[in-house]
């Protein structure tokens, strides 16, 4: 089964809320310095689950990415993770774009590669908690798309996926080829092994451009702009509840929502 | 700028009656629908649902569109996108809402790139400005708040966080022009969900329409001390949450996790237990009118979003909170 899998680069989710800075002239985040990007968390677990199923059916994983070149990065830590080849579309005219630009350039780029029975993609990238363009990716090349999935397994001639709703999950068999989009439940991802860093080290990442995907005619121009990006505080003065026994505290804790009238 | 063609709003049905994001939909999809000087119309689609279509023509809807097939009736989206496409070519609304639940997120963003037009999902505010919508979407994990336009392109389309946006006011003697629209569905149909299977419904409350929320963290330390959260929920007659933390490890089924790629809750009282308040997590719970913390990292994040908090072992306070609470409750 060759599966090609979409992984974005992202600003680490992890920084505590006082790190995180916006340049609202810009409508930028403001990277805060020795912070490295990481790879999108979901995309992590769409990656492991597409290792899974190489180990189980065979076949060829190999990652693209959109992004600069500092993304090099991020599909080193792919091959060294076990993904036999990895892409980059760089083009500054694709960087800027939304669900829209990106969604065209990896559909151009995936028909490109070729060969493929699964795409995997996360179910949504921590920087624009957007979630589109794996359904994107399904319209564009009129595949059938499923989201958030939490397992997968082959069948013979398909696959199965778990998708989750809000009150359990749906087991749906789908033709290949398909596109999935993992949720983390999928399981965690590995660890690159030493070898694989190995590999990685020598591992050549083609670079392809607009016009590489034939997209330089504007025709993955963003159809969303945005207006403002800015950070809303909610914070507020907590009143911390102290005693010199825990009894102490938990009455005290309790009499404040009595009079709060929240029990 | 296209010509305003009102709001269209595609209405959820559960079990037979309308889903509670209908009335938000039908709430903004109002506002917003006055100021553009347009008509508000509600496209409810599904088998046997039109019972549905007064109950749209109470919460407002000036028009109702009546999309009532067998062939609506399976779960799963392929055939909803076949029957919503040219219902939405013909009506060429200026704005389009969805929910930014599991079924209408799916559909919205595949329909978008369809018709070809833009789309913001989960969306915390929407505003006519300068003629064009702007949509408020959390970014980042809800660190940061984005607001688009869609220049260009219609409808402008967004899907509507749950719980997010004031609901409708039902009014009994408002009635909407219900239109029947015809529904073909072509066979080619590439995923077929086979099996849905339910959780258990836990004891006590839902957690989505809970008054009170406990909910637990990696600080519990193991699904062997689940129980203290449990129990704290019942002394209050609470529902039971968790974090991604809780339920990526698997203590408790991924249907209780709050937060960004979980549930938005909105209860009168949250009480985190053991709960870091990363931002992923604040966003499904920031709507709660009273956050209480309990930790023992006195600069825990959490901390900040909470009116009330206690700095300690969760072990050693839970159990008798709970008692005291049961106390004050007799
Ligand atoms: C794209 C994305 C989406 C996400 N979506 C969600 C989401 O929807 N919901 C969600 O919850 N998370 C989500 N996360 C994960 C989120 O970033 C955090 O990792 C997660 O919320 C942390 O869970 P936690 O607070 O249980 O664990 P931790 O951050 O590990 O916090 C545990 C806390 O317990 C405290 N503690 C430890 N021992 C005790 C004790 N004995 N008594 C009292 N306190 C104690 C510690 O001080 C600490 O503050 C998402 C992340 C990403 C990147
Ligand atoms: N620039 C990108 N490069 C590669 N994959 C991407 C990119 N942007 C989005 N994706 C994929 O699409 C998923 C959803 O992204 P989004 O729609 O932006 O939330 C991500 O988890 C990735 O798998």
């Amino acid at each position: 089964m060759n599966i090609i899998v979409t992984i974005k680069q992202v600003p680490d989710p992890d920084i505590p809320p006082i790190h995180f800075k916006v340049d609202e002239a810009a409508g930028k985040v403001v990277p805060p310095p020795g912070v490295a990007p990481v790879m999108n968390g979901y995309d992590a677990n769409a990656l492991e689950a597409a290792l899974k199923l190489k180990e189980a059916h065979g076949g060829r994983v190999t990652a693209i990415t959109l992004g600069g070149q500092e993304a090099r990065d991020t599909l080193k830590r792919a091959v060294a993770m076990g993904a036999d080849a990895a892409v980059l579309i760089d083009d500054p005219n694709l960087r800027e774009g939304d669900s829209f630009t990106t969604a065209t350039a990896l559909a151009r780029a995936i028909e490109k590669v070729g060969e493929y029975d699964l795409i995997l993609c996360g179910r949504q990238a921590s920087d624009t908690d957007a979630g589109q363009v794996p359904l994107g990716l399904g319209e564009i090349l009129g595949l059938p798309t499923i989201s958030p999935v939490i397992a997968i397994e082959s069948t013979n001639g398909g696959v199965k996926a778990h998708r989750m709703i809000e009150d359990g999950q749906q087991v749906i068999e789908a033709q290949l080829p398909a596109v999935m989009a993992v949720s983390s439940e999928i399981g965690e991802p590995r660890y690159p092994p030493l070898r694989g860093i190995m590999m990685a080290g020598r591992t050549q990442i083609p670079v392809w451009t607009a016009a590489d995907l034939g997209l330089d005619d504007g025709s993955a121009a963003p159809k969303v702009q945005l207006r403002r990006l800015y950070i809303e505080s909610r914070e507020q003065a907590c009143e911390l509840v102290d005693g010199d026994t825990p009894e102490e505290i938990a009455a005290a804790l309790a009499q404040k929502l009595r009079e709060a009238k929240l029990i | 700028m296209p010509a305003a063609n009102g709001v269209l709003v595609v209405a959820e049905t559960e079990r037979g009656g309308l889903a509670p994001i209908s009335a938000e939909l039908l709430g903004v999809g109002r506002t917003l629908a006055e100021v553009l000087g347009g008509t508000l119309t509600a496209a409810v689609l599904g088998s046997g649902v039109a019972e549905a279509a007064s109950a749209l023509g109470e919460l407002g809807a000036d028009v109702v569109l009546l999309a009532d097939s067998p062939a609506l009736g399976e779960p799963g989206v392929e055939a909803a996108l076949e029957a919503l496409t040219p219902l939405v070519t013909q009506e060429a609304p200026d704005i389009l809402l969805l929910g930014h639940t599991p079924d209408m997120r799916e559909l919205a963003a595949r329909l978008a790139f369809r018709l070809g037009t833009g789309l913001t999902t989960d969306c915390t505010a929407l505003r006519v400005e300068d003629g064009v919508l702007v949509m408020t979407k959390p970014v980042y994990g809800g660190s940061a708040n984005a607001e688009f336009t869609v220049p260009r392109a219609r409808p402008q389309m967004a899907t509507l966080r749950p719980r997010a946006f004031r609901p409708a006011v039902s009014d009994p003697s408002h009635h909407a022009e219900v239109r029947h629209v015809p529904v073909e569905v072509g066979a080619a149909v590439r995923s077929r969900v086979v099996e849905t299977v339910r959780e258990e419904a836990t004891t006590g409350p839902s957690l989505k329409n809970a008054k009170a929320v406990v909910s637990g963290g990696r600080g519990l330390g193991g699904p062997e001390n689940w129980h203290y959260v449990e129990e704290l929920a019942a002394s209050l007659g609470a529902a039971v949450g968790a974090t991604r933390a809780v339920t990526d490890a698997g203590w408790v089924p991924p249907g209780l996790q709050v937060g960004l790629t979980g549930v938005t809750i909105t209860p009168d009282l949250y009480v985190a237990v053991g709960v870091s308040g990363a931002v992923q997590h604040i966003a499904g719970c920031s709507g709660s009118r009273n956050i209480v913390a309990i930790n023992k990292d006195p600069d825990a994040n959490i901390f900040k979003h909470a009116r009330f908090g206690v700095v300690g072992d969760y072990k050693q306070i839970v159990p008798p909170l709970a008692a005291r609470i049961k106390e004050l409750k007799r």
